[in-house]
């Protein structure tokens, strides 16, 4: 019976508020808002964001930066999966970058800054030896007009987001027998992957490719920490107006919020063509016979673009941690004079009250979500229906349409509802968010379990319940309790639906972070940032510490 | 006074309209009825529709009748059919004893005498000690008695067989065959025994039935 509600329950949940955020954009956008004072449907709000100075000019920087992003990730996880999958390297690498995807963007981006920047990390290791700078060199990188200090933020932690999704649909293309075909034929590892491989694999990629794209082209904290500033990309603009205490301001945002709207779709639409064009010059490349066999340069170069990027966040966090712990530094020193406690001393009594909200939010937002997808996962073993591709184009709403287009609306609901800042209010927010992920990374391993154990523990006699508490979910721990550290890392990432539906009163340790960016601190700023990557690490530790320690005496149970 | 043993009455199972077995059959308690036929003939549907956890995407018709009650319509966990598949599923998060107390009714009260049960069930299948191992620290030939005993313990009214035997290498194969219908034949169970080999179909020595894999 209870099963009976989780699939119109978390449909509900997850396309509620988009629908209904939607909603409170559009209208607003076009001059209609009776509560704000808008009582005609017009075009003003659209006149007044084109009339903006250098609208244009960040309407191009978010399609440059989003494509591009997108683009080279996929670029290099395609050529690193084309060169050294099946191989030794190949599963280093995996472990190395699983855990990346659980760091926070801001995070990731703060160490990029702090290692990239004038006086970072990078050009403190150089000077004065090779350099001869005594002074941090006047010059703009992070933050560089044509944003790409914010290209590369995106970059490195969208490889391994991508890296992982051709990971989990990988094996569904048989890519090892593949191999050993088109070697046959006389291909090179490369040419062969891209014919043979390639094709089925991008095909379940695609909507994850779309969210990348969708991501880049309206992020908006990576783009605070890392993106140029004059003139800003498009969705950093209209959060500052979304922001403003002019509640005018709200017509000229929503409007701003469906030209970003159209922006992502035309990306989109943009990186449909570019993949019709690629595969025609496959198709062209197919028929000439070229078996590409000396391709040694071309599997290092992808074994190099996704180390250079593993490496990069991994020493973007170690200098987020040192500088958190950093007495005087002073250019250019490669380290710290000494190590001191202060900065986190001094910082954790005003860390605490975000701390305490991260947690609760992220918890319940990761219980509520774990909880509809296992009822929605019960009822598809009920009625041996699963959820069908429209089902999973609803996953990826949340994730391809630009948060900005329904978070605007949402916000503007909840305020009048008299419910915006409240934590009902923001669970619900993050948890369209939370959701996907949970139900994505969930779904795979439970229709993978062996329904011959529920039909042996029926046959025992056992009601419906019992087999699921005392057999499936046991045995399912381990991915369950995976699922909920990926839905609780989600949630402590999250900047814009906690900064718009929390309405600056409810603060994360996120939202505090990107707050603290424009300070330049870089004490502080390191101890949000370590406590941002450090929630999430925990969760994982948790998943994988937790089943080991309980079934440490069954061997079937490990991994 | 209702007829005792298994009755399958007019029983058919169809994929997509097309029929994959028909079937009308007594088995008497102690007997087996055997259903042979290649991988992928269906016949395993049998016994997932006898045992009420057939997939939706399977169409049936027919009566599954057991000592005089129709089961057609009860749930899987209702109608006391142990369960024995080519591979023993022993729970692995659970240990050997705790597999076997799993299959114990809730009707018998009490630690001390479930334990007691569990006890006697692994002495029966001449795994004496056993009750505190890891499932997967057991051989093969183990590992299928414990899948035996606890299916029994959990006083079943008929045993349903997917080819339980096909994993075990010969001379295991043979011992296991004897040791489950004699088990069967002691406490008077009606069987249903799916396979593709004939050796298991001559040991078994009740009706068979072939299907082809068209």
């Amino acid at each position: 019976m209870l099963t009976r509600l989780g699939p119109p329950l978390a449909i509900g949940l997850l396309a509620g508020p988009i629908i209904a955020g939607l909603a409170g954009t559009i209208l607003p956008a076009f001059g209609y808002f009776p509560a704000l004072g808008g009582f005609t449907f017009n075009l003003v709000p659209f006149a007044a964001v084109l009339a903006e100075p250098g609208i244009w000019m960040s309407v191009a920087i978010s399609i440059g930066t989003g494509l591009a992003a997108a683009a080279i990730s996929l670029a290099a996880v395609m050529l690193f999966v084309a060169g050294w999958s099946g191989t030794r390297t190949f599963a280093r690498i995996q472990h190395l970058v699983s855990p990346l995807l659980s760091v926070p963007h801001a995070a990731v981006a703060f160490g990029l800054a702090f290692l990239i920047a004038p006086s970072g990390m990078l050009t403190r290791l150089v000077s004065p030896v090779l350099t001869g700078w005594q002074q941090p060199p006047d010059v703009l990188i992070v933050h560089d007009a044509a944003g790409i200090a914010m290209t590369a933020g995106l970059i490195v932690k969208e490889i391994p987001f991508l890296l992982l999704i051709a990971l989990a649909a990988l094996p569904q293309t048989d890519p090892a027998r593949t191999r050993a075909l088109t070697a046959s034929l006389g291909y090179g590892p490369v040419a062969g992957f891209l014919h043979g491989t390639w094709p089925p694999l991008y095909k379940q990629m695609r909507l994850a490719v779309f969210a990348v794209i969708a991501f880049s082209t309206s992020v908006v904290d990576v783009a605070q920490i890392l993106g140029p500033t004059t003139p800003a990309p498009l969705a950093v603009r209209l959060t500052e107006w979304m922001r403003d205490p002019d509640l005018a301001m709200r017509f000229m945002a929503s409007a701003g919020a469906l030209l970003q709207l159209g922006l992502t779709a035309l990306a989109i639409l943009i990186w449909i063509g570019l993949e019709r064009v690629s595969s025609a010059i496959c198709h062209r490349i197919r028929a000439s016979g070229w078996r590409f066999r000396r391709d040694g340069w071309l599997r290092s170069l992808g074994l190099a673009c996704v180390m250079l990027a593993v490496l990069t966040v991994f020493a973007g966090l170690a200098t987020l941690a040192l500088w958190s712990v950093a007495g005087l530094w002073q250019y250019p020193d490669a380290m710290p004079e000494w190590l001191t406690l202060k900065n986190w001393m001094k910082t954790l009594p005003r860390i605490a009250g975000p701390l305490g909200t991260t947690v609760i939010i992220a918890t319940l937002s990761t219980l509520i979500a774990v909880v509809l997808s296992l009822l929605s996962l019960l009822r598809e073993d009920e009625t041996g229906r699963r959820a069908g591709r429209g089902a999973l184009m609803l996953l990826y709403l949340p994730l391809i349409v630009p948060q900005v287009a329904f978070l605007f609306g949402l916000q503007l609901i909840l305020i009048l509802a008299g419910a915006a800042a409240s934590l009902p209010a923001l669970v619900l927010a993050h948890l369209v968010f939370v959701m996907p992920y949970v139900f994505l990374s969930l779904s795979d391993p439970w229709r993978a379990y062996d329904r011959r154990y529920e039909a042996v523990a029926a046959g025992l006699g056992k009601q419906r319940w019992t087999v699921f508490f005392r057999v499936k979910l046991p045995m399912l721990a381990r991915p369950v309790l995976t699922a909920a550290a990926v839905g609780f890392a989600v949630s402590v990432g999250l900047y814009l639906p906690t900064v718009l539906i929390g309405a600056g009163r409810l603060e994360t340790i996120t939202t505090e972070a990107v707050a603290l960016a424009s300070g330049g601190n870089r004490r502080v700023i390191g101890v949000y940032a370590f406590l941002q990557m450090l929630l999430p690490a925990l969760g994982f530790l948790v998943a994988i510490f937790a089943p080991a320690l309980i079934f440490r005496h069954r061997r079937a149970m490990r991994v | 006074m209702a007829e005792q043993g298994l009755h399958l009455d007019q029983v058919s199972i169809a994929l997509n309209g097309n029929a994959l077995l028909a079937v009308d059959q007594r088995v008497a308690p102690g007997e087996v009825f055997t259903v042979m036929g290649p991988s992928g003939s269906g016949k395993s549907t049998l016994l997932a529709f006898i045992g009420g956890f057939l997939d939706p995407v399977f169409s049936a018709s027919g009566r599954v009748v057991l000592d005089g009650t129709e089961l057609t319509n009860f749930a899987a966990q209702d109608r006391h059919a142990g369960i024995l598949f080519q591979d023993p599923l022993l729970f692995p998060h659970m240990s050997v004893c705790a597999n076997l107390a799993f299959a114990i009714p809730a009707s018998v009260n009490g630690r001390k005498s479930r334990a007691d049960l569990a006890d006697t069930a692994l002495n029966d299948v001449g795994l004496t000690g056993m009750g505190a191992r890891d499932p997967d620290t057991l051989s093969g030939g183990e590992k299928a008695r414990v899948a035996l005993a606890r299916a029994l313990l959990s006083g079943p009214r008929m045993l349903l067989l997917d080819e339980p035997f096909s994993k075990l290498d010969a001379g295991l194969r043979q011992q296991m065959r004897e040791l489950v219908f004699a088990k069967a034949r002691a406490i008077h169970l009606p069987v249903v025994l799916v396979t593709h080999d004939e050796a298991d179909a001559e040991a078994a020595g009740g009706d068979i039935l072939r299907i082809d894999g068209t």
